[in-house]
């Protein structure tokens, strides 16, 4: 096996939920050892919230809980406990990079803040992510990214003018922030590598969101537009919408963007009088008549499979693509040639699929090994060979209950 | 904070030949002190056309699209179809440390500029291609916009009302997606030659960067075959051999919408925020019948759907009476998991954003003006963020490379300009 692009670098994730384990995996991706800590006596979210193995709750039943955690180690520890926060220092001075996605204030409480790490360890590189950023007058702003997104301005563009905005069931801004995050990272570690010096990297999840909608912003500041949603139309190009097709809720996106694409799209659907049709022959009429034009290409359309539309126009240079279930995603051909999606044995839940990277590296591969750890499934090699305890210490440590077994969770979601 | 400007991939240099589809990841590296040079054809990158436009005005200078993905950047112009334009594009490459590029699967081999072209002349390269499907595969070839993009990477089918098809947030994200993902790997090969002193590919498919961005919308259906759709103002639990539980989260306010989260026991903070939540309307003398709910109790697996819509309807009859900002401060102050709907003339208002120093003033001499920008979303201890470069206009930076920095004479560059090479 050829070395891995992070071999030797050294984790201690602190970090819960979406966005700080998601970074660290970045680099777990890549070889680096990555330690992650949870406690049984307060269950993080994405172990309580499923989707559970079976519809099953339980502790170690959750695909939410593996999903950002591949091919790290997990332990169990209260940070709570004076041992439990002597213990977690241990970690830090065995760390190259501390992470924190609590509300700001949370890791002070355990001694486990930047300034307190930078103590143990002069030359760490720490993390915290979180809604707002570490500092002002909303930090104390608690949530999920499914609010950070609706203050983003996220939720206000998404959905249909005539109607209520729409809430992003995926946390939009939960899924880009771990990638900032990411690059800025391996640029502090090379920096580290130069200098000597550490440093504290203090993202906000909100801040993040609205780098991804800047054009509307800037529209906003010099042209005083406030953007609103417009369903799946588009300012610039018609037709530009979501297409029903042969089944169930099926659905094909097809747009338009210019006089070319416009002819071979007349002439695959059998339509190349609408080429002359004055409703339709410019832009601007298409754009003036886009309610009929979508009517008209519906007719079309229904009577094909997405998939069926979609290779007819690619065939001819014609942006078109289906508009994807989950399921879809399993069975995109695309998708099973990149490998996308990785097969993993977890100790529970058996058997099932990971994300991989969206970029490959030509040279260094990443190497997905590891499903993510059940509860405290790696506590023996962590204390024994990383941290160095004796089995007397780690048997005294399981006795007190700092190095925790019990689960805690609310008797609603409790092991059935 | 220390007053260093930000310099972390300081000596880096980029050379982005990339489109739409990949001038955010040009901008990602030079927002972390890189030197990007953003090689254009003679007539202009495509993305200048995109609108919106300054003061309406379509110009290709003028494309805040272009604004914001190509800050930090210096500007030439190069065709890199004829002989001459492939000579001085080797010649840059030499000394450089990145190659950022978009264009179709295959296009940078046919002019003998792949990356197997390109190690020869530099084994450090790396070369980044951010494309929507990947260089190889069934659909390396598709053609995308934003729309069919996020469809195929799942995200569309996740949103929108049950009545009418799924829908596209009105904001391009796609090729951002890509773009940030081209980022993260092109540091990822970064570390790597900066230890072992060797270059790579790499290869980026936004398709991928869109599925990883669906939260648990992939492990749900892993596990219970379930494949999440839209649900309009609402959330829906998946239920193995039960109806899908709707749990509403857009609430309408006096002036507008607030996002809203009443539920049990499943997510930290849960039980204390909808606790805190009735005790506030209680406080109106509304919701009444909440008083003293036991929400600890609730299980998402088996609560009726009366039962949740007996508990919801109360407090969407509060939420109705108070303003977005009501509500807000008295949620921040109580721990209530609830946030405004905001506009993008709140988000340029927000106390908190100016608090956090987020926004970056950029001068605009060409347009005699100052533009305030969104800012980097990351606060670092070691630096303050540096002064940043608007985007370039077509050429700008031709004398300085061509002449200043590799040597060309003015005869000479008059001679390639005539000539079409810049």
């Amino acid at each position: 096996m050829s070395r891995q692009v992070f071999e030797g670098v050294k984790v201690a994730d602190f970090s819960w939920v979406a966005v700080g384990p998601q970074v660290a995996r970045e680099l777990a991706f890549h070889g680096a050892t990555v330690v992650r800590v949870e406690c049984h006596r307060w269950p993080e979210t994405t172990r309580t919230a499923g989707p559970f193995k079976d519809g099953v709750t339980g502790i170690n039943r959750s695909a939410f809980a593996t999903a950002y955690n591949t091919n790290k180690y997990g332990i169990s520890l209260d940070l709570n406990m004076p041992r439990g926060q002597e213990l977690a220092r241990k970690l830090v001075r065995w760390a190259d990079i501390v992470t924190d996605s609590m509300s700001p204030g949370a890791m002070a409480k355990w001694g486990l803040d930047y300034e307190s790490c930078k103590k143990i360890k002069p030359d760490i590189i720490y993390y915290s992510t979180c809604q707002m950023g570490q500092h002002g007058p909303y930090c104390r702003f608690k949530g999920y990214g499914m609010l950070g997104v609706s203050y983003a301005g996220y939720c206000h563009l998404n959905g249909w003018p005539d109607r209520d905005p729409l809430p992003f069931f995926n946390n939009h801004s939960d899924f880009i922030s771990p990638y900032y995050l990411a690059t800025a990272l391996i640029a502090a570690l090379l920096y580290r590598r130069k200098t000597g010096r550490g440093m504290y990297l203090d993202q906000s999840q909100v801040e993040v969101g609205i780098n991804f909608l800047a054009p509307l912003v800037l529209d906003y500041v010099v042209n005083k537009r406030i953007a609103c949603r417009m369903g799946n139309r588009d300012m610039y190009i018609a037709p530009h919408a979501l297409f029903p097709c042969r089944g169930s809720d099926r659905w094909v996106a097809i747009a338009i963007t210019g006089e070319l694409e416009w002819h071979s799209f007349c002439n695959v659907i059998g339509q190349p009088e609408w080429t002359r049709d004055t409703r339709f022959n410019t832009l601007l009429g298409r754009k003036e008549n886009e309610d009929e034009l979508e009517r008209l290409i519906a007719e079309w359309t229904l009577g094909r499979t997405a998939t069926q539309v979609m290779h007819m126009l690619q065939e001819v240079g014609i942006p078109a693509g289906v508009v994807q279930t989950a399921e879809d995603l399993f069975n995109d051909p695309q998708l099973k040639y990149r490998e996308h999606f990785r097969y993993l044995e977890h100790k529970v839940i058996g058997v099932h699929a990971y994300h991989s990277p969206a970029y490959k590296l030509s040279k260094t591969p990443c190497e997905i090994r590891k499903a993510g750890p059940c509860l405290g499934e790696d506590n023996e090699h962590v204390y024994k060979n990383i941290l160095g305890l004796s089995d007397d210490e780690i048997a005294d440590l399981l006795i007190e209950g700092v190095i925790t077994t019990e689960t805690d969770m609310p008797e609603v979601l409790r092991d059935k | 904070m220390a007053e260093q400007e930000i310099s972390l991939l300081e000596g880096c240099r980029v050379l982005d030949l990339a489109d739409e589809k990949g001038l955010f990841c040009g901008k990602l590296l030079g927002e972390l002190g890189a030197d990007v040079i953003k090689v254009e054809p003679p007539a202009g990158d495509t993305a200048r056309n995109i609108g919106p436009f300054y003061k309406d005005t379509p110009h290709p200078d003028k494309s805040l699209f272009w604004f914001f993905t190509n800050m930090y950047k210096k500007g030439i112009t190069l065709n890199l179809e004829t002989s001459d334009g492939k000579e001085i594009f080797k010649k840059l490459v030499e000394t450089a440390d990145f190659v950022t590029e978009s264009f179709e699967p295959g296009y940078m081999e046919s002019l003998g500029l792949g990356y197997s072209a390109l190690e020869k002349i530099n084994p450090r390269i790396i070369m980044t291609s951010i494309t929507p499907f990947g260089q190889t595969g069934p659909y390396a070839h598709y053609k995308t916009t934003d729309i069919v993009g996020v469809s195929m990477g799942g995200m569309v089918y996740i949103s929108g009302e049950l009545d009418r098809p799924p829908n596209r947030i009105s904001s391009p994200q796609f090729y951002l997606m890509g773009g940030l993902h081209g980022a993260a790997g092109s540091m990822v090969a970064h570390y790597h030659r900066e230890l072992t002193g060797e270059g790579q590919h790499v290869d980026v498919s936004c398709q991928q960067a869109v599925a990883l961005s669906l939260m648990v919308v992939a492990e749900i259906y892993d596990m219970l075959k379930f494949s999440y759709r839209g649900m309009g103002p609402n959330y829906a639990g998946a239920r193995p051999g039960a109806p899908p539980l709707f749990s509403r989260v857009i609430y309408p306010c006096r002036d507008g919408h607030v996002f809203c989260l009443i539920t049990g026991a499943s997510q930290a903070g849960m039980v204390a925020s909808s606790k805190a939540l009735a005790e506030m309307a209680n406080r109106d003398g509304l919701a009444s019948e909440l008083k003293d709910y036991p929400w600890q109790t609730i299980d998402a697996a088996t609560i009726s759907q009366e039962e949740l819509d007996s508990i919801i309807e109360p407090i969407r009859a509060f939420i109705e009476t108070k303003t977005k900002h009501e509500l807000f401060d008295e949620a921040l102050e109580r721990g209530i998991l609830l946030a405004p709907i905001t506009t993008m003339k709140d988000v340029v208002e927000s106390p908190q954003l100016a608090a956090r120093d987020f926004w970056q003033a950029v001068e605009h001499p060409e347009l005699g003006e100052t533009i305030t920008y969104p800012g980097y979303p990351i606060k670092i201890s070691e630096f303050t963020h540096r002064v940043q470069r608007r985007a370039p206009l077509i050429g700008e930076h031709n004398e300085e490379i061509y002449e200043g920095e590799m040597g060309f004479s003015k005869d000479q560059v008059a001679l390639l300009k005539n000539h079409g090479v810049i």
